[in-house]
């Protein structure tokens, strides 16, 4: 760690950029703050907040809970994607078509490279014949959000198998006699479980931040109710963006811990682990 | 799946047999969900949104709808989107490099590199709506900077209008997203740089600068090209803020496409949201095809 301080610059930039930049960042969100707490006679008050809960504003909230609630089950499907389709497709290719594992990548994040908003234009025609078929549920779009939180799930989901010897545990599995259903539900699904986990959270700050799809696909969720709350009442809507940014950094948070607990848990298991396939 | 043969394999109390035996093909219908997800999901609209800009309203092949292309307005949308892209990436890889050599001497595991992770993901990914209301919040006709500067120094910033709804206006919350975009993408470049090369530099001679110079800049210039155009991309393909904050003003591929989108039918217009979706996917495809190629180059020292 000391030879780091050799490349990194001194302890006074550091605090420089981290109060200045700091600053910088800070001043538009500060200012949404700042905005929720003007009083309608002047001077600062918590009313925008208290009036947050008052059944009067039941009109203007309404739209909110709503689209937070599609966004709820849009997130169930979305993550229920991720753990039934991805995540034994990952699994399959690592233990039984190691070749696929290049091209299965790059299908994975090829989404980062393909604008929502172009392909939101070839998905309104598949929309349609999804809504003549199944109906027109909010649940369907959480197969489309799939694919834009795939890249995110992908990287999550292969770094914990990449660090898991999967392939070991498939084949000691095995050889003890476990069925095919029971090595992925009870021997590999634990071992992944933070990889796991990881991908749900951020799949869930994928659906709720998403609104490309929503927007133009004409269905109501989080964000664009967001939007049409704030055209009414500018206080309603700054409040509730506070409010699901704030979500959203608790649920980035627990995965930056999660994630950093888990290396160093990865670690002491596979040691473990190889002392007792040894 | 092969559930039966193989539980039958495992109770055999043998080791496992050669795989695929008896249903060869058994193995290999278990990818069949994720290829037909995957076609439905990305597959056929990529395809249909390119294909239908080379639609007629009946559907039939045509090369007409490119024709918009020779239309200045069209032109001059790209460009500005472009431009618009351009200088929040630049801006924003400047900060984000800023940010990244201040995270540098900190330990993975403190609780600011904690933090930053968290709020990098939240506002580069997470941003969108969120981030239009914040800047109106802060630049908009009443917003906290606005009465600030107009309170203490006299500086009306909105005397001709709110400029946040141009442009230029999106460009302030385009690096607002661009920079934790950078942090994530270049923090990891940056963190490979091995002190042993610093070591090395300053035990035969070199001087800080020169170790920047000779060493650190040249091998960190492809992950940082490399990542300028990751940013590019994003702030290019970008929707949500631009949407949020402007209703018909500034001229962007993607509201572009929202306006075709939703008025398709009326201005008998069809297939111009292929176009602009064609144009943009061609845009994105060049820049993602020198990001890979870029990021190979860096790669090589990230190891």
């Amino acid at each position: 760690m000391k030879s780091a301080a050799t490349i990194a610059p001194g302890r006074g930039y550091r605090w420089v950029v981290g109060i200045v930049l700091g600053a910088v960042f800070a001043v538009p969100i500060f200012s949404m703050i700042e905005f929720t707490l003007r009083d309608p006679t002047g001077g600062y008050s918590l009313n925008h907040w208290l009036a947050l809960g008052d059944s009067g504003l039941a009109s203007q909230t309404g739209p909110i809970w709503e689209g937070l609630g599609n966004s709820v089950v849009m997130t169930i499907v979305t993550v229920a994607v991720m753990l039934f389709i991805v995540t034994p497709t990952i699994l399959l290719v690592t233990l039984r078509f190691p070749k696929l594992r290049r091209p299965l990548e790059f299908i994975a994040l090829l989404p980062v490279s393909v604008p929502a908003i172009a392909l939101v234009v070839g998905l309104a025609p598949v929309y349609l014949a999804i809504s003549r078929t199944f109906g027109t549920g909010v649940w369907s779009l959480g197969l489309a959000y799939g694919v834009i939180a795939l890249p995110y799930a992908y990287r999550a989901i292969q770094a914990s198998v990449d660090a898991t010897d999967v392939k070991t545990l498939a084949e000691a599995a095995r050889t003890l006699g476990a069925s095919w259903p029971n090595i992925f539900l009870r021997v590999l699904v634990p071992n992944l479980r933070q990889g796991l986990m990881a991908a749900s959270l951020l799949t869930t700050a994928v659906v709720f931040g998403e609104y490309t799809y929503a927007a133009l696909l004409v269905r109501q969720n989080l964000q664009t109710a967001l939007v049409v709350v704030g055209q009414q009442d500018p206080f309603t809507g700054v409040a509730f963006s506070l409010l699901s940014l704030f979500g959203a950094f608790l649920l980035l948070y627990f995965i930056s811990r999660v994630g950093s607990a888990g290396s160093a848990g990865t670690t002491r298991r596979s040691t473990k682990r190889k002392v007792r396939v040894a | 799946m092969t559930t039966d043969t193989i539980t039958r394999r495992g109770a055999g109390l043998t080791k496992a047999r050669p795989r695929g035996r008896g249903l060869p093909f058994a193995p290999a219908l278990g990818l069949l969900p994720f290829a037909i997800y995957i076609t439905v999901f990305l597959g056929i609209p990529a395809v249909l949104a390119v294909l239908s800009g080379f639609q007629t309203k009946r559907g039939a092949f045509t090369l007409n709808n490119l024709g918009v292309f020779t239309d200045p307005k069209v032109l001059a949308t790209f460009g500005s989107t472009i431009w618009l892209a351009a200088v929040a990436a630049i801006i924003g890889a400047i900060l984000g490099v800023l940010i990244c050599l201040a995270l540098l001497g900190l330990p993975a595991t403190s609780r600011v590199r904690t933090f930053t992770n968290a709020a990098t993901s939240v506002l580069a990914q997470f941003g969108g709506v969120t981030l239009a209301f914040a800047f109106i919040a802060t630049v908009g006709r009443t917003g906290l900077l606005t009465q600030f500067l107009d309170n203490t120094l006299g500086i009306n910033i909105v005397e001709n209008g709110v400029w946040l709804y141009s442009l230029g206006g999106l460009v302030l919350p385009y690096v607002y997203f661009s920079t934790p975009l950078m942090v994530i993408t270049f923090m990891p470049a940056l963190a490979a740089l091995k002190p042993q090369w610093a070591e090395a530099n300053l035990a035969l001679g070199g001087t800080r600068l020169g170790f920047w110079r000779h060493i650190g800049i040249p091998v960190l210039a492809p992950s940082f090209f490399a990542s300028l155009l990751l940013l590019f991309a994003g702030a290019f393909s970008a929707y949500a803020t631009a949407a949020a904050l402007v209703s018909q003003g500034a001229p962007i591929v993607p509201i572009g496409i929202e306006n075709a989108l939703t008025s398709e039918s009326v201005l008998g217009r069809a297939g111009i949201a292929g176009v602009y979706a064609t144009g943009m996917i061609l845009v994105v495809v060049v820049v993602m095809f020198a990001y890979a190629r870029i990021q190979q180059r860096a790669e090589r020292w990230q190891r």
